[in-house]
């Protein structure tokens, strides 16, 4: 990193960090340079690594014609910027959703179903094992609304409901744990790099 | 306003104050508390410690400069792993910005032992799609990625020489911050494919990440800075995880006072008011 | 034919993906490789789309010179900067594009979701309240895994990380599993309805 660049790193950030005392044009103004910064990123991105690499070279250099059909199906997609022809924009939208969702229906039914509870139903020769099975099969009946909480369903429903507040606990935490990462991150930032007092 | 009424109420900046503080004092002013190595963290390192030299690891880079401090240290310290192991690495790209700090940290591990582009690792890029991207490996990755990040033909890449879909790899490890991350290598490089798949993510997504490890489905996992950190320290290198960690410690201690506080200052108001219409 | 053509793109091609998980061979096994490459590229249309969308939307902010429109100007320059020099010079490490990544779009995009901790601390002691047992199993699993995962847990207690592992590896690894598979349960519902044109709000309202 450049001596420039540092400076123009930490002034941006705290830019940013000054919305923590009120929003102010100095975070407006990052906040939409961000923005452009980004998009422009992903523009230079999908120019590189997918529309060359994918679309113009084998389209226009080794004659593999069929890609105009997906090349047609982009413009359409397009297309959704004007109002008047913007229903076009619902074709590739359509194989966008079909080819998707073909996708998820056995993936998800294979690695985050079946297998899942293929592996909650484990013989009883450890804690862990009573433990998982109770939660996973207590924690599934909280989440059957189609009949009544009362009863017997009601208190496995309840119990469903302490394992998922454990879970929930334990998310929490972790989440803290991330957003003190990333400010950690932009501390180290100033005062190593910009300031200089860590070495 | 009674004190208790103004602890309530108080001003959110001093509470910002408090928790920059606690960053800050700690970065400044290490103590240098031992980092314990847990379970997931340790299985990880064992997979690619298991693995022979000459071995190809696919890593996919699926995170970008919003969680950079949380993702980018584990990637470069498993990079660092791989390539002191003598392992090759072909990096691919699910989320945009992950082609430029993928390819920083590769770099960056590639100089530290003599590794050079094309033949020890290569980056194939960004491609938007997700988990269809996967699937696409899975049958032809040069179908799918004809080119490395700067334009190269796969052809002309030693390294690649000889890889058609997943069968070259011994593990694919993806260093994610969502969707598509973890959970899609999961699905199609674990579950369809039978390839041994670890990860780095962010704290934020690790502990749904918990069922897979349980399974087996996913060989090791890192979450967040603490992640990183511990990797460091299986690698014995100072990092930038390991100087974060007296910070991140301190700022945990500081949240937990501030909700046991917030929780004696409603109690006490509860009192009060209960008193009150007595 | 507004509505009827998408239903019937999404049923075959659907179809197709779920054939070709069971039949990999040809041709389903060469489709379904097909749709995969077009897919990625009709996706990065769609990004080109929304970029399109805010160059839309930040123009006619500035013809109209409506409030803030030299905010918009910002956000354009920056766009076209970007993507100027990264069409132009390359995204290499050593390239203009690579220096504006590493010095502004790193230090923003980062110190945005950096300020996030300070909300959570704000969040902390403001909003996190006992209230009932529920709410007081979820702070102990929150105070144990907080303190058991970083280094001042071990030195507060040699046995709280272990604690905290247990939490993470049972009662946590049950309660996700629990939301994962209602989850899964979820999407193969949900993408039986889509692929049979019973759900078609995706589609949008407007004419047919």
């Amino acid at each position: 990193m450049t001596t420039l660049g540092v400076w123009i790193a930490a002034l941006l950030t705290l830019c940013i960090l000054s919305f923590l005392y009120k929003d102010n044009p100095f975070y407006k103004f990052a906040e939409h340079l961000f923005v452009g910064v980004s998009a422009g990123y992903v523009v230079a991105l999908t120019y590189h690594n997918t529309l060359i690499p994918n679309l113009f070279v084998p389209l226009l250099k080794q004659g593999d014609y069929i890609l105009i059909i997906p090349l047609i199906l982009g413009i359409m997609m397009l297309l959704r910027l004007f109002p008047k022809v913007g229903w076009i924009s619902r074709w590739p939208l359509a194989f966008i959703v079909g080819v998707t969702a073909g996708f998820w229906l056995i993936t998800y039914l294979q690695s985050n179903g079946l297998v899942q509870i293929r592996e909650t139903l484990r013989p009883f020769n450890s804690l862990g094992n009573i433990v998982i099975a109770i939660g996973v099969l207590t924690g599934l009946t909280y989440f059957f609304f189609s009949k009544e909480h009362k009863g017997v369903f009601g208190k496995t429903a309840k119990v469903g409901i302490w394992f998922l507040m454990v879970t929930f606990g334990a998310s929490f935490g972790y989440t803290v744990m991330a957003r003190i990462s990333l400010l950690i991150g932009r501390m180290h930032f100033l005062l190593s790099d910009w300031l200089g007092l860590i070495k | 306003m009674s004190a208790i009424e103004k602890l309530r109420n108080i001003d959110r900046r001093f509470i910002f104050i408090a928790i920059a503080l606690a960053v800050i004092v700690p970065l400044l002013f290490p103590i240098g508390l031992p980092v314990t190595v847990s379970p997931s963290v340790q299985k990880l390192y064992d997979a690619i410690e298991e693995l022979p030299p000459g071995s190809k690891v696919l890593m996919s880079f699926d995170y970008g400069t919003s969680t950079m401090p949380e993702v980018y240290p584990m990637n470069l310290a498993v990079a660092q792993h791989c390539f002191s192991r003598d392992l090759k690495v072909v990096g691919t790209v699910l989320w945009p910005e992950g082609v430029s700090l993928g390819q920083n940290a590769l770099e960056i591990a590639a100089e530290k032992y003599g590794k050079v582009y094309g033949t020890d690792y290569v980056n194939l890029g960004y491609k938007v799609g997700g988990m269809v991207v996967i699937q696409a490996i899975g049958r032809d990755i040069r179908e799918i990625f004809p080119e490395d990040f700067r334009g190269t033909p796969i052809e002309e890449l030693p390294i690649m020489e000889g890889v058609r879909n997943f069968d070259r790899f011994r593990l694919v490890v993806t260093f994610s911050a969502g969707d598509p991350g973890v959970r899609e290598w999961v699905m199609i490089a674990q579950a369809r494919y039978h390839k041994k798949v670890g990860a780095g993510c962010t704290a934020v997504s690790a502990p749904a990440f918990y069922p897979y490890l349980d399974t087996g489905q996913l060989v090791g996992l890192l979450g967040g800075m603490k992640g990183a950190a511990e990797y460091e320290k299986l690698l014995q290198s100072q990092g930038p995880a390991t100087a974060g960690m007296d910070a991140q410690s301190v700022a945990h201690a500081v949240i937990i006072c501030f909700i046991l506080f917030g929780n004696l200052v409603m109690l006490i108001t509860k009192r009060k008011t209960e008193r009150r219409s007595l | 034919m507004r509505r009827q053509v998408p239903l019937i793109i999404t049923f075959i091609a659907g179809t197709i993906m779920i054939i070709a998980y069971f039949i990999p061979r040809e041709p389903f096994g060469g489709l379904r490789q097909r749709f995969s490459v077009w897919f990625l590229i009709i996706a990065a249309f769609a990004l080109i789309l929304g970029i399109g969308n805010l160059i839309k939307i930040h123009g006619k902010r500035i013809s109209r010179q409506s409030a803030g429109w030299g905010y918009s100007v910002v956000l354009l320059v920056g766009l076209a900067a970007m993507s100027v020099l990264g069409i132009g010079w390359g995204i290499e490490r050593s390239t203009p594009f690579h220096y504006l990544f590493w010095n502004m779009q790193i230090p923003l995009s980062a110190t945005m979701f950096a300020l996030l901790a300070f909300f959570v601390a704000s969040a902390s002691y403001r909003a996190f309240r006992i209230r009932s047992f529920e709410a007081t199993l979820l702070l102990a699993a929150a105070v144990v895994v907080m303190l058991g995962r970083v280094p001042l847990g071990n030195l507060l207690w040699p046995r709280l990380p272990a604690v905290a592992n247990w939490i993470m590896t049972f009662p946590n690894t049950a309660g996700q599993r629990a939301i994962m598979i209602g989850i899964a349960l979820g999407v193969v519902s949900s993408s039986l309805r889509i692929i049979l044109g019973i759900e078609r709000t995706y589609l949008g309202g407007g004419q047919q």
